[in-house]
């Protein structure tokens, strides 16, 4: 049975990381080179870690199942990247990034992870600077800020509304100069289907090649899973169309346990759903917010157009609910705000979004300004929708974003399963119940470049593993397990296809595992997640062959982890009666309908022991607040 | 938004691996005008997963016009007619009813087909291997505003950093030369402070790679900029040309 131990290191909270740093071990330099690590992902997490680790001299085997280490779903960040750098001289601190983001993951991370996050933010902008990251700079030349949901500082660094582009390839060439070392040795179109465990410990990994479909072992002394979010459990997402849980789900049957699976953010400024046809909803980005200004007609039913609506019958409900964060209020309570006045038939032409308007902006600072801040963004807007927003407000909506749970890891990033490290949105670490903006990249990199690279080498000089020969009898169980998968998936011979699936589990998910949930939904979700899972395994069609290059096939197995893990969601979903963050339980909420959250029974991490599938057993990590005092959230 | 469906006839490429032979199959399809043209091959591809027949091979991810995953020959151009954006943003209003749309993978000789509409592009990634980076290591560098970058060169460096590596300047040029991309980022580290100590090796490196990994030379015919999805400039092959002479100059000025 799994023990949860954070291993958080003792003492002050400003000094944990750098008293743990000089605690732990190290490996001598002439020795680095007898380890290998496996590193599977190259988004911002995995890039940077492969690369880093490589540097200090570690063999290091790279994998992804794209057709090149810059595709991951890291590349499509838009807005920025926070750090507490302080330099708008406006009262920002490390304390105060780390005191923003507990309150904004609404009490529930654990406090040593974020102080290490908000600690390390600072190295993470001097280290892509140096990669040549062209990040946005004022007219005198130093690095130029702005602000995000959830912040009343300015620590926000951006590059256009490409960040994560930037910040990506920056990282990739890093990976790219490793490589041509000869230090990396880097895997595409691999897609990890097993990881091996020997002895309790995480040895390697089994994949198919996706051009020839084999089955391939791979061996290492250390797996470091930087493989993304599930957000598309719900078919529709902001996410990339390949991003998926199963190398995260698949760890977890191996014994990996999964923390906080229902805590989903649903971003408020998506583009809203135009068809069934639709393959994902593309996210605006929300540094939008800091000029546009989101409203819906006060009237019930309206039916004039946006720009014939007087000022006087517009309802600018963030400002008016949460006057000192107004549009940028964050991102859970933005969204839930939006959620209501559609549902209470103030939408867009009775349908569901809301407006997001500059005229008040470009009225103010000119188009010019504007077109400089965002002209990708507008112009992208137009590309996809065929409107002008320069002249007729942005229409939006929530959409899923990102998922703060993930798997379990300690301070050390490590899982349960020794061995096994995993960084960037595959792990539950940093956000608590709601992530704020510009911290995700923040955290990837911190895992990445700062982290792990200590915590890694810690574990293999401490526990010197063994390297294992990729004839063991382990990895030839995890092929078995893959091989008779695929088989399997291969001779339903059913009459659905693989996207009929997927977007009847979406709907469960968003309707009733979404924006709010309660006891009576969630509990018909599970059932009707159970019922969609038999009939996926009863009349599943997925056409094509093993040996070849087979996405159908690819997307089945994928979803076949969804139809798991998407109960599991709903099951921690129901287990937490409070709400809190992304988490919104409608049976427990304020008189004036805000998050009501329950300290004494539920300040813990969720953390779910996979037993058979459905079937799972649930480990608490006790939070303890020290240092930012337990509060209710306030945005007003 | 939506307005009636539109009747299409498609002509697309199938091929079943690097070495078959391909041809173009017809679909007749019909699709909202709101859909991409990617979402439109995703509803074809059910279809023929209901029929039981073998979808489409065709790549995307991102479908935000940044990933560089999706390129697709559309009509003959690369990412289709329009300017300045991805093939996931090709959106089926731009075209007309009873019209016949032909698709193709990008052709190159350094892009061999994989299958039907996908391509092996890696061959830009080994150019980016051999030097398209600068050499620090994590750790250890300088606090971030210790350097000042004029507004300007920093915004000049952030265009030619926009490249999305998606192979249209390849897909797009009868040599089928990758001097856009290469030279993108060679522009991007050139006009960067931190760029200078690498400079002049480093577009050594990249284009010795870039010759040895099959691209073309450059004509001048800059069907590449007209075809790239970011509008990255010529002037960036120019730049990198430039950076190239002055190389050779010094590399030979130093050899005794
Ligand atoms: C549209 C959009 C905009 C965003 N904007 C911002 C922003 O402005 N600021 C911010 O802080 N955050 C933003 N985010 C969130 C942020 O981009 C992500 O959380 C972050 O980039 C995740 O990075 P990662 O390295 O953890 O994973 P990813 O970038 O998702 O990378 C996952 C990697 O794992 C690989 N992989 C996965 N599974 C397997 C497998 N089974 N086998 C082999 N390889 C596998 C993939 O190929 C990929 O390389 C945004 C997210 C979206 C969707």
């Amino acid at each position: 049975m799994i023990k949860l131990n954070s291993n958080v290191p003792e003492g002050n909270i400003a000094e944990k990381w750098t008293n743990h740093k000089f605690n732990m071990k190290l490996v001598n330099p002439a020795n680095k080179r007898k380890f290998d690590i496996i590193v599977v992902g190259t988004g911002l997490a995995g890039a940077s870690a492969a690369a880093s680790l490589a540097e200090l001299g570690y063999n290091v085997q790279s994998f992804t199942y794209h057709d090149s280490g810059r595709r991951a779903h890291s590349i499509a960040a838009q807005g920025g990247i926070n750090a507490a750098k302080n330099y708008q001289n406006d009262g920002d601190s490390v304390y105060r990034l780390f005191y923003d983001t507990v309150k904004g993951g609404d009490f529930r991370s654990r406090e040593a992870n974020v102080y290490r996050l908000a600690e390390v933010s600072n190295n993470i902008i001097d280290q892509c600077v140096a990669q040549g990251v062209p990040f946005a700079r004022e007219y005198g030349g130093l690095l130029d800020n702005r602000s995000f949901g959830g912040a009343q500082v300015s620590r926000t660094f951006y590059a256009r509304g490409q960040t994560g582009q930037q910040l990506l390839l920056g990282a990739i060439s890093a990976l790219n100069r490793q490589i041509g070392k000869g230090q990396v040795k880097l895997y595409t179109r691999r897609e990890m289907l097993e990881l091996v465990v020997i002895d309790g410990h995480a040895k390697g990994i089994v994949c198919r090649n996706l051009v020839t479909g084999e089955i391939e072992k791979y061996s290492a002394q250390a797996v470091v899973l930087a493989t993304g979010g599930y957000s598309n459990v719900f078919f529709l997402s902001t996410n990339a169309m390949n991003s998926n849980a199963t190398a995260a789900w698949r760890a977890h049957k191996k014994g990996a346990a999964f923390a906080n699976p229902c805590y989903t953010q649903i971003h408020p400024t998506c583009l809203p759903l135009h068809g069934e046809n639709q393959s994902k909803l593309p996210l605006m980005s929300e540094s939008l917010r800091n000029d546009g200004r989101i409203w819906v007609p006060k009237k019930k039913g309206e039916t004039r157009k946006a720009n014939d609506i007087p000022e006087d019958e517009r309802d600018y409900y963030l400002e008016r609910k949460y006057p000192s964060f107004g549009n940028l209020s964050p991102r859970d309570i933005s969204s839930r705000s939006a959620k209501e006045v559609c549902d209470e038939g103030r939408g867009v032409g009775g349908s569901e979004a809301v407006y997001l308007d500059f005229a008040e902006a470009i009225g103010r600072l000119g188009k010019k300004v504007i077109e400089e801040r965002y002209g990708n963004l507008f112009d992208m807007y137009q590309t996809i929708t065929g409107e002008n927003p320069y002249e007729v407000p942005m229409k939006i909506y929530p959409a899923p974003h990102y998922t703060m749970g993930g798997l379990w890891v300690d301070y050390n990033l490590q899982s349960t399963i020794p061995g096994l490290f995993v960084l960037g949105e595959a792990n539950f670490s940093d956000h608590g119940a709601n992530r704020l903006g510009a911290s995700a990249l923040m955290q990837g990199l911190a895992d990445g470049y700062f982290v792990a690279p200590y915590t890694v080498g810690n574990y293999l000089a401490s526990e010197k593993p063994a390297k294992v020969d990729t004839d063991h009898v382990e990895f030839g169980n995890a092929v078995k397990t893959v091989d008779d998968k695929v088989q399997k998936l291969l001779s339903i011979h059913g009459k659905h296809t693989v996207d009929e699936i997927h977007k009847k589990l979406g709907r469960i998910m968003w309707n009733k595992v979404g924006m709010a949930r309660n006891e009576k939904g969630l509990n018909e979700a599970i059932n009707e997640i159970k019922e969609l899972r038999e009939d996926f395994w009863k009349n599943l069609n997925v056409v094509g062959e093993y040996k070849d290059l087979n996405q159908t096939l690819e997307r089945a197995g994928r979803v076949a982890d969804y139809l798991e893990l998407g109960e599991l969601m709903a099951v921690d979903a129901l287990d937490r009666n409070e709400s809190c963050g992304g988490h919104f339980r409608e049976e427990y909420q304020t008189e004036e309908g805000e998050a009501l959250r329950n300290d004494n029974e539920y300040s813990y991490v969720a953390a779910w022991e996979f037993q058979e599938v459905g079937k799972w057993q649930l480990h608490k990590e006790h939070l303890e607040f020290e240092n930012v005092k337990l509060a209710t959230r306030s945005y007003k | 938004m939506s307005s009636e469906n539109l009747n299409l006839t498609l002509k697309i490429w199938r091929q079943k691996s690097p070495t078959s032979v391909g041809s173009f199959e017809e679909f007749k399809v019909s699709v909202s005008p709101d859909a991409s043209i990617l979402e439109m091959l995703d509803e074809l591809n059910n279809d023929l997963e209901r029929e039981g027949k073998i979808p489409v091979a065709f790549e995307s991810d991102c479908r935000e016009g940044i990933c560089g995953t999706c390129g697709l020959v559309i009509n003959g151009h690369p990412h289709g007619k329009i300017p300045k954006i991805a093939t996931c943003q090709l959106h089926m209003r731009n075209f007309k009813n009873g019209e016949t749309i032909y698709i193709e993978p990008f052709r190159a000789k350094a892009f061999p087909v994989i299958k039907d509409l996908i391509v092996d592009r890696s061959g830009m990634d080994k150019v980016l291997q051999a030097g398209g980076f600068i050499s620090v290591n994590t750790g250890g560098v300088p606090d971030a505003n210790e350097i000042p970058i004029s507004k300007d060169v920093a915004s000049h460096a952030m265009d030619a950093a926009e490249c999305i590596g998606c192979g249209a300047c390849v897909a797009a040029c009868k040599n089928a030369s990758a001097m856009l991309f290469v030279g993108a980022k060679v522009s991007q580290y050139s006009f960067l402070p931190q760029g200078q100590p690498e400079r002049f090796q480093r577009v050594q490196s990249m284009v010795a790679k870039m010759d040895e990994m099959g691209f073309g030379s450059c004509t001048n015919t800059y069907a590449c900029e007209a075809e790239c999805p970011k509008g990255i400039s010529v002037i960036n092959i120019a730049r990198m040309n430039k950076d190239f002479i002055s190389a050779k100059i010094k590399s030979e000025l130093t050899e005794v």
